[in-house]
């Protein structure tokens, strides 16, 4: 029995410390992909100036209301415009930038197929 | 003709290149967020700068007047420059201007107000800058000329001559 007791108390403690990590690793996560609107170039993460220090204090207290990550992004989106988010959407402006890639791709893989695989039949 | 072809879609793809980067030049690299004039201004309960009590936000700015909301803090630099404008903008009778004093400690903003005199019929305080967060600010000074309820015009940075004109012909 008191081994019994001396484990469930580590186990609750295990549980606490996983619960706040989780936490605390969802809100580094949310940050690091916010761009800092003051020193841009740096995401809220890694700056330190007052207007990244209040969006840090923001977003560790949503989380703690229970808002998701995708609705603090909706949240910020609103506020701040679609600047905000490094993951940037995709619009008209935007087409080029995600559908290069996978033209790229494409491109490549008819290159390949061409050479490799034509040549050798 | 396979010799062709490929100088000539090379010499294509780098006046593509050229074109977009030779137009990314000229664009400007600082970004201001876009605002969208249609949405109302954002309700909070907040706390007066003097005083502990709390109001709701929808109680300042219930009159049929002009509001001026401004951002302000002791430790802004340009805040000392524009007070000025603010104090000139303070005797226009359309005009209410309400202070959000931006993360400040409150011994010094009284100091500045001291100092500068004070336009603000009223000051909110907001200590974490969740408030300005909510008004979509990021910075100090801003200040947003709301009327019925709703942003007409956003400043990013200090007043001066030619948007204390423009404000004052906005609420003529």
């Amino acid at each position: 029995m008191k081994y019994f007791k001396f484990f469930l108390i580590i186990i609750f403690v295990f549980i606490f410390q996983i619960s706040n990590a989780v936490e605390n690793d969802l809100g580094i996560k949310i940050t690091k992909n916010l761009r800092c609107l003051i020193c841009q170039g740096q995401s809220v993460y890694d700056s330190d100036s007052e207007f990244a220090n209040s969006v840090k204090i923001l977003v560790s207290q949503k989380l703690k209301e229970g808002f998701s990550e995708k609705e603090i992004y909706i949240f910020l989106k609103d506020k701040y415009g679609e600047w905000i988010l490094y993951e940037p959407e995709f619009n008209k402006n935007t087409y080029f930038l995600w559908l290069l890639p996978v033209f790229m791709f494409l491109l490549g893989g008819a290159i390949v197929f061409k050479i490799f695989i034509l040549k050798k039949n | 003709m396979k010799i062709k072809i490929i100088p000539f879609f090379i010499i294509i793809l780098f006046l593509v290149f050229f074109g977009v980067f030779f137009k990314g030049l000229k664009n400007s690299n600082i970004y201001v967020p876009s605002y969208n004039f249609e949405k109302e201004i954002p309700s909070f309960t907040v706390s007066l700068f003097d005083s502990n009590n709390e109001i709701n936000s929808d109680e300042i700015f219930n009159e049929n007047k002009y509001y001026l909301m401004n951002i302000w803090s002791s430790w802004c630099v340009p805040c000392r420059e524009e007070h000025q404008y603010l104090m000139e903008l303070s005797k226009v009778k359309n005009l209410e201007i309400i202070g959000l004093n931006y993360k400040d400690n409150i011994a010094n903003a009284k100091n500045f107000l001291d100092e500068l005199k004070n336009p603000y019929s009223s000051i909110i305080s907001d200590p974490d800058g969740l408030i300005a967060i909510e008004w979509g600010a990021y910075g100090v000074p801003e200040s947003f000329l709301i009327y019925n309820k709703k942003i007409i015009k956003k400043i990013v940075g200090p007043l001066n001559d030619n948007l204390v004109i423009e404000i004052s012909e906005l609420i003529k």
